[in-house]
């Protein structure tokens, strides 16, 4: 990796953890409503794919995607002010944390129903063979958990059937929700249900950036060679709760410290120093970049404006279909009083 | 001008518009080499080939689903679902994802996507293959929900809504498939979504319909116009957005209505219709207005009983004859 690449990646990962802790804050502070899932701990499974992925693949993932709209290269102030509602948000403050999407950098969402981006996924890629997009991938990223849901079995038998060029990646934290994956899923090692389907698969460890970037360079390559679909499982762990409303009592603090001790970021610092590829002066220079970016970030949500009521109505349709207003056209409401 | 069927006219404008745009593509059980189950896609296949026209698994989530997805990168899907009632299996791609994901990212993309389905009892299928459910669907700001009553209308709104770059559920009625009537040959015929229409004239009583039930308003219409009665038939044609104007504007004149629908009373069309004539026009209103809709039981298999729970052209004849006080 070259010099310069392992400061932006590593900066990366650390604006991503910032921003988690930050929306952390400001959340209990009341100022994000609604659900939050942070991503803490999995930054090296979005820095290590995002890095390597090229502008024409498209993205697509779950509800706990403030790391993927980073790793996409949306900016943080847009995301943050997402996370606040406001009209300069990613989704002009309509879709919140588990709704960021920016199609300008083909990053198609964020999406809340566990599984249901599956079938979307595999649609994305259709689209991309029907116009002869030959060289675009479809990332596709969910949880273990969405293993267990119709959508994945329905998503996944269609890829293979089409050959869909998709890179199913499973991001295994070992949780859904609050239940362990040995007491939800039939096999715990989730690449064996690519099996049942002829897709090709591959386990591979999480925390490692390095490790993530380099697997997932060459099975792109692959999939831009062989074609598609690919299932990898990514062995990962979240740091926090499932939301911030979690008592987490199905996990004990030492299995929380064992994991901590793989911090991803931990890990990547002592590589790119071992590697010589950068001093610590530098990474802690970077580390003050990553707190200013955030901070900006803060500072601009915090004045953006809340989106202007008339917006209420906006792009429900593209059609120009009169407004309904608890029942009523406004037409009719004010030819009738 | 010719006249044809609804089946045919169906069939037609979806070549018409696969021949004018090749982003439409159709998806769903048995639509290519089958030819489709109702033998709406008889031919496509050999014409437009298995790019364009795709065989599926029986997997709607994954029809449907991945048509919303190639809706996303500006394909134009129609993606087919046998029946309304296999729309259940794909109910979070209808109402979580196609009709929100445009709302939800700020508007950041359109989807082009039409979902056909065939609704409507009456053939001996059973409580689970027999639903006429549209209602439901029409619950959701976002989507589209258009339910033709004539072969005219059936070529223009299918060519309308494959034109919109708005989701819409087209919903078909599979007792009307050889239902004939004049239909334009002009492949321009586009008849406008969200706009209901008068299909016949009269100043004594509105009867509101959609889909089947403008048929049989229309034969309930002759037998009152025989009583010296004059109806105006208004049929909605698009569910969402429901266009009350030319209701209104008919029962500002007649005073009395009754609305038809083949699905069940609770909840239903005719409950919005009537809620809206009410809100909107109270002080015109001579009688209670009637609603003509299904038994409220899951349709029974034997013929007798099936025939038994649906509505019929003599169910809204009475009606129109109670909301007249005749």
């Amino acid at each position: 990796m070259e010099k310069k690449d392992a400061l932006a990646l590593f900066q990366e990962m650390v604006v991503i953890r910032l921003l988690e802790e930050t929306a952390a804050e400001l959340y209990q502070q009341g100022k994000i409503g609604g659900f939050l899932h942070l991503y803490i701990g999995q930054e090296a499974v979005c820095a290590g794919i995002g890095s390597v992925r090229q502008p024409q693949d498209r993205i697509i993932t779950s509800y706990r995607d403030h790391g993927w709209a980073i790793s996409a290269g949306l900016d943080p102030k847009v995301v943050m002010a997402e996370l606040l509602g406001k009209v300069d948000g990613c989704s002009k403050g309509k879709g919140g944390s588990m709704h960021m999407a920016d199609v300008d950098k083909n990053f198609w969402g964020g999406h809340a129903i566990v599984g249901a981006h599956l079938p979307l996924a595999a649609g994305l890629a259709l689209g991309d063979v029907y116009q002869g997009n030959d060289d675009a991938i479809t990332l596709c990223m969910f949880g273990e958990g969405a293993t267990n849901i119709g959508f994945f079995h329905e998503a996944l038998n269609l890829s293979k059937v089409w050959n869909l060029p998709v890179l199913w990646v499973c991001e295994n934290n070992r949780y859904g929700m609050g239940t362990v994956v040995e007491r939800a899923s039939a096999v715990s090692e989730i690449r064996q249900k690519a099996e049942g389907y002829g897709i090709r698969n591959e386990r591979i460890e999480g925390m490692d950036v390095v490790d993530v970037r380099n697997n997932v360079s060459r099975i792109l390559e692959d999939i831009r060679k062989n074609g598609g679909p690919f299932l990898l499982e990514i062995m990962t762990y979240r740091y926090r709760g499932h939301s911030m409303g979690d008592p987490e009592r199905y996990r004990d603090k030492d299995e929380v410290k064992r994991w901590e001790e793989e911090d991803p970021i931990g890990k990547f610092r002592k590589y790119i120093l071992k590697e010589k590829l950068a001093t610590e002066k530098e990474l802690a220079e970077k580390e003050e970049e990553a707190e200013k970016i955030i901070s900006e970030a803060v500072e601009f949500a915090q004045s953006s404006p809340n989106p202007a009521k008339e917006t209420l109505f906006d792009d429900i349709y593209v059609a120009d279909f009169p407004v309904e207003y608890r029942g009523y056209t406004l037409e009719h409401e004010s030819e009738e009083r | 001008m010719a006249r044809i069927t609804m089946r045919e006219a169906i069939s037609n404008a979806l070549r018409e518009e696969m021949e004018r745009d090749e982003r439409v593509f159709i998806q769903g059980e048995e639509v290519g080499v089958w030819g489709g189950t109702y033998a709406v896609t008889k031919g496509f296949y050999d014409q437009f080939g298995e790019k364009r026209v795709r065989d599926t698994p029986i997997a709607e989530t994954a029809i449907v689903g991945s048509a919303i997805g190639a809706a996303m990168t500006g394909m134009r899907p129609v993606a087919e679902l046998m029946t309304i009632n296999f729309a259940f299996v794909a109910m979070d791609h209808i109402v979580n994802e196609a009709a929100k994901l445009r709302y939800m990212f700020g508007g950041q993309f359109t989807l082009p996507l039409v979902i056909r389905a065939v609704s409507g009892g009456g053939r001996q299928l059973g409580a689970t293959h027999s639903q006429t459910p549209d209602a439901i669907f029409a619950h959701f700001p976002g989507l589209v929900v258009v339910s033709p009553g004539t072969p005219a209308d059936a070529k223009g709104l299918l060519k309308s809504a494959i034109r919109s770059d708005d989701p819409v559920l087209f919903i078909e009625n599979a007792t009307l498939y050889q239902t004939r009537g004049e239909v334009p040959d002009d492949p321009e015929h586009l008849e406008p979504l969200g706009k209901s229409k008068v299909q016949r004239e009269g100043d004594d009583v509105t009867i509101v319909a959609y889909s089947k039930m403008v048929q049989s308003a229309l034969e309930a219409a002759d037998m009152l116009s025989e009583d010296g009665i004059e109806a105006e038939v208004v049929d909605l044609r698009s569910l969402r957005p429901l266009d009350m104007d030319p209701v209104i504007a008919s029962f500002k004149r007649t005073n009395r209505a009754v609305i038809a629908e083949e699905g069940w009373r609770s909840y239903g069309v005719g409950s919005e219709v009537s809620a809206r004539i009410y809100e909107l026009a109270f002080d015109y209103v001579d009688a209670p207005v009637k609603r003509v809709a299904q038994a409220e039981v899951p349709l029974p298999y034997n013929s007798e009983l099936e025939q038994l729970a649906l509505p019929k052209t003599e169910d809204i004849y009475r009606a129109a004859k109670e909301v007249l006080y005749g």
